[in-house]
């Protein structure tokens, strides 16, 4: 049963919603957001993997013989954190290009630098 | 959409969806830590990038062609390698048959902790974690190279003062809701840094609920009152704390003659060892992911105040 698999394409839809929000879009907050869509997309494949059916979360308690799997959990736990202290430092630094060229427009940016050149 | 506001309430939305996926999914602590973090934290963050940067997309914007045509293909090839994967939901797909049956049989007798994820997270991966929480504390440490902002006692008085006398003349619900809100939002994430060995939670969740706390008094009674409640120099020094504090349970266990983070040394009882071990450096992670939550909170919104 190919239907199987809906799953990991729904995760390849939300990948590449964000990838082509990431190349099309010139506002560097837009892309952003893009690639928080991206990640997203990756946390919730990882967490599809973990998954088993019938299985409980996997906090052992009596009469509970199957538990999903434990360690896709704690690296998408950890990686969700870092996710946000490294989209941070990208606002910081869309924040500081604002400062520096006025705009977060990728198009106003490259014009600025090439008349400087 | 060309209004960036409408866009980030829209990612919060998805965060907080994405967590209800995983609950659904059985991961209860990966949904705790995506409901903080994706529909909270970064919602905030991003709103507060937001207003330093302008508010609307700029609409003189050609789509490309090809963008479209490579993130097609790109999906096309990535769906064609999901063929050969087991069925979502299968008891027997490889990843299921490699560590994770001992980290659900073991962990018991190991380490005396019944979330397996914190068991997980802490002691049999303790060396990754130590790895994320360095990240972490570097990014808000690059956050603060980049959007340093001195406060100034002087301007930061009048203001504090003015806002003060706002709150107090406006918004009453708000701040007495606030006020009585804090005290359960600051108890509740200790309850969820302690309590993380039993349940879902953990340092991560806890440091940014409490961040959440802080941030939300920030938001209701201005930056300069805060500041005031807030110390910055002991939030920069606390996150410091954490990562020493993490590292150093590691040089301890190396002194006890174990390995580095090799909590069974730490006590003469292994069992119990481990549990002082999980319990000190959660409390590690949590001060570091607390403080760079609001570090990186105070310094993009003080860039608001003082550009």
């Amino acid at each position: 049963m190919i239907l199987g698999l809906y799953n990991y394409w729904i995760v390849v839809v939300l990948m590449m919603i964000g990838l082509y929000i990431v190349i099309a879009h010139g506002n560097l907050i837009k892309k952003l957001v893009g690639l928080t869509i991206f990640q997203t997309a990756v946390f919730i494949f990882y967490i599809s993997m973990a998954k088993i059916d019938g299985a409980t979360a996997p906090v052992l308690a009596e009469g509970i013989s199957q538990y999903s799997n434990p360690l896709p959990h704690v690296l998408i736990l950890t990686a969700i954190v870092v996710g946000i202290a490294t989209v941070a430092l990208g606002l910081a630094l869309a924040v500081r290009i604002k400062e520096a060229y006025g705009s977060v427009e990728e198009e106003s940016i490259q014009n600025k630098d090439n008349q400087e050149c | 959409m060309r209004d960036l506001f409408a866009v980030v309430m829209m990612s919060g939305i998805f965060g907080l969806l994405s967590a209800s996926f995983f609950v659904a999914m059985d991961a209860v602590d990966v949904a705790f830590t995506e409901a903080s973090v994706g529909a909270g934290i970064a919602t905030l963050l991003m709103l507060t990038a937001v207003t330093l940067t302008g508010r609307s997309e700029d609409s003189e914007r050609h789509k490309p062609m090809w963008a479209l045509v490579v993130v097609f293909i790109t999906g096309g090839l990535l769906i064609y390698g999901t063929l050969d994967m087991p069925y979502f939901g299968s008891s027997q797909a490889p990843v299921h048959l490699h560590v994770a049956p001992r980290y659900i049989n073991d962990s018991m007798q190991e380490t005396g902790l019944p979330n397996i994820v914190t068991s997980v997270l802490a002691s049999y991966r303790g060396f990754d974690t130590l790895g994320e929480v360095v990240v972490i504390f570097t990014a808000g440490m690059g956050v603060l190279a980049l959007l340093r902002v001195e406060s100034r006692p002087g301007i930061d008085q009048t203001m504090a003062d003015t806002i003060f006398y706002l709150m107090h003349e406006r918004h009453l619900i708000l701040r007495i809701v606030t006020k009585l809100l804090l005290p359960f939002i600051l108890l509740f994430a200790l309850y969820v840094q302690f309590h993380g060995d039993f349940g879902p939670g953990g340092g991560f969740q806890a440091g940014v609920i409490f961040a959440a706390a802080i941030i939300l008094y920030a938001m209701v009674f201005g930056l300069p009152t805060a500041r005031r409640v807030v110390n910055q120099t002991f939030f920069r020094l606390l996150a410091a704390v954490g990562v020493l504090l993490y590292g150093g349970v590691g040089v301890v266990s190396m002194l006890n003659g174990g390995n580095f983070l090799d909590y069974n040394v730490l006590a003469d009882d292994p069992v119990a060892g481990q549990h002082l071990g999980i319990l000190l450096i959660e409390l590690g992670v949590g001060c570091t992911v607390a403080s760079v939550m609001v570090i990186i909170f105070f310094n993009f919104s003080g860039r608001r105040e003082f550009p």
